[in-house]
């Protein structure tokens, strides 16, 4: 398993060099979303419209953070569970979206779409908000500001801590250190 | 009659809802400190670090622990000679959880129309189980439950013919198509018996037992012990991964059924497993 760090915006050789099982630490932006910000990116393009997020080379991590206290950028700000956006992820993917965070194995539909446009599947450890959230410097609301937790920000991370879940060659962390644990 | 003002209540539901979100109860932080020393997966052990490191954090800072603070679930139990004066019970509760979730920073994640949408803004309305007991206690668990591993629960109205075999086979095929997405190490409830809605009851009713407690009935604690075996040669581990601890507890709760019936739930909960007891 190899450890990397990488900044964003993402290129195919970055993703090509991912295996699952690799650890690495993410720098630069990340963008936000996920169930309700989902649905109206994926409208827009279905209505060929403009985006509120520029999607080349971008990574989307799936979080809605709990609210922001005072003198912090964010407040708690894991994971949730990829699996609801995989009806949209594609779409996405399509319009150049390379990276994902959440957490949970993806659809077979994902997957190949990610093999399809080269781009890769990372997790975070779900309920480990709080450690996280060390590691976003900067946050703002940049889109859909009426979801909440659910509105688009755009964060700014330094050695952001994920892994390789699933890879753009169909690696998948979690089917093979299910096999290696079970009895 | 013993009297409870409705504003002692709103005050305590407040704290407690803030508490059970900043910090990790102690059943479950020892559970976990036990797995780290246990778990052979090397992802696994990072992991299990982490899910304490972050503990510690959030402990230290008073923010929440996961940024999915729950809807608030309260059991409560009300002695029959118990008087709430000055509101009403559940107002008192619903202000409390609004006044918690707001005063804490923690996620509003409540939608006033399951299928239109909008937030209600302070996380109201709370889910609330009410038993009348005889005397004059008053017992409040508050048990915030993310959507993680609700979502990952399950409820199946089995034959009777199914048996024993029928609820392990249930509990761990579920358990294994979960996967990673309820957060594992989880703690899994078991509901058996009762109608539809008194199993699913039961799940989550079992979910409020300390860890490394065993059903009283030395029958249903061997098969407690049996679940927790067999749901952790499942090989998922923590967050999926892969490893030996996917769950920390099985608990099962009971109820008599139907005869035609053998209605079996399952009630996941995530390895912060949220859950404050008082009593007032």
């Amino acid at each position: 398993m190899a450890e990397y760090s990488m900044k964003t915006p993402l290129k195919d050789e970055d993703v090509r060099k991912l295996r699952a099982g690799d650890t690495v630490r993410i720098s630069g932006t990340v963008y936000t979303a996920r169930d309700a910000a989902h649905k109206r990116l994926v409208d827009l393009l279905d209505e060929e419209k403009d985006l509120p997020i520029p999607l080349e080379g971008q990574i989307i991590y799936y979080v809605g953070p709990s609210p922001t206290p005072p003198g912090k950028p964010i407040g708690s700000a894991g994971p949730t569970t990829s699996y609801r956006m995989d009806p949209y992820a594609p779409a996405l993917m399509d319009k150049g979206l390379k990276g994902m965070i959440g957490k949970g194995a993806r659809s077979t539909a994902v997957v190949d779409s990610m093999k399809k446009n080269t781009a890769v599947y990372f997790a975070a450890t779900g309920g480990a908000a709080a450690l996280i959230s060390r590691s976003i410097t900067a946050a703002e609301v940049v889109a859909y500001e009426d979801l909440g937790a659910e509105a688009i920000r755009k964060l700014t991370v330094k050695d952001f801590p994920v892994i390789v879940a699933q890879d753009c060659y169909g690696g998948n962390v979690y089917e093979d250190g299910q096999k290696q644990y079970a009895r | 009659m013993r009297e409870i003002q409705a504003s002692r209540i709103t005050e305590e539901v407040a704290r407690l809802c803030m508490e059970a979100n900043f910090e990790l109860e102690d059943d479950v932080r020892r559970a976990l400190e036990k797995a780290l020393e246990t778990e052979e997966s090397p992802a696994g052990k990072e992991v299990l670090r982490q899910i304490l490191e972050n503990a510690d954090i959030a402990n230290g800072e008073r923010m929440p622990m996961c940024q999915d603070t729950g809807l608030a679930v309260v059991f409560a139990e009300i002695g029959q000679d118990v008087h709430v004066a000055g509101g009403g019970f559940e107002d008192a509760i619903h202000a409390g959880v609004k006044k918690g979730y707001t005063d804490g920073y923690l996620r509003k994640s409540s939608l006033a129309d399951p299928v239109r949408g909008g937030n209600t803004g302070d996380n109201t309305p709370a889910v609330i189980h009410v038993r009348i007991v005889p005397g004059d206690a008053f017992r409040l668990w508050i048990v915030p439950k993310g959507g993680g591993s609700e979502n990952m629960s399950r409820i199946a109205m089995m034959k009777p013919a199914d048996g024993v075999e029928g609820i392990k086979k249930f509990v761990v095929d579920n358990v294994r198509a979960a996967s990673g997405n309820p957060c594992p190490p989880i703690i899994v409830g078991v509901g058996i018996g009762g109608t539809f809605e008194r199993c699913a009851w039961l799940a989550k009713k079992a979910l409020l037992r300390e860890i490394g407690s065993t059903h009283p009935d030395p029958f249903y604690a061997d098969l407690e012990k049996e679940l927790l075996r067999l749901v952790n040669d499942t090989g998922v581990g923590p967050m999926g991964l892969g490893g030996r601890t996917t769950a920390l507890a099985v608990h099962i709760e009971v109820a008599p059924r139907h005869i035609a019936s053998f209605p079996v739930s399952m009630n996941l909960n995530c390895h912060a497993a949220r859950h404050k007891y008082i009593e007032l």
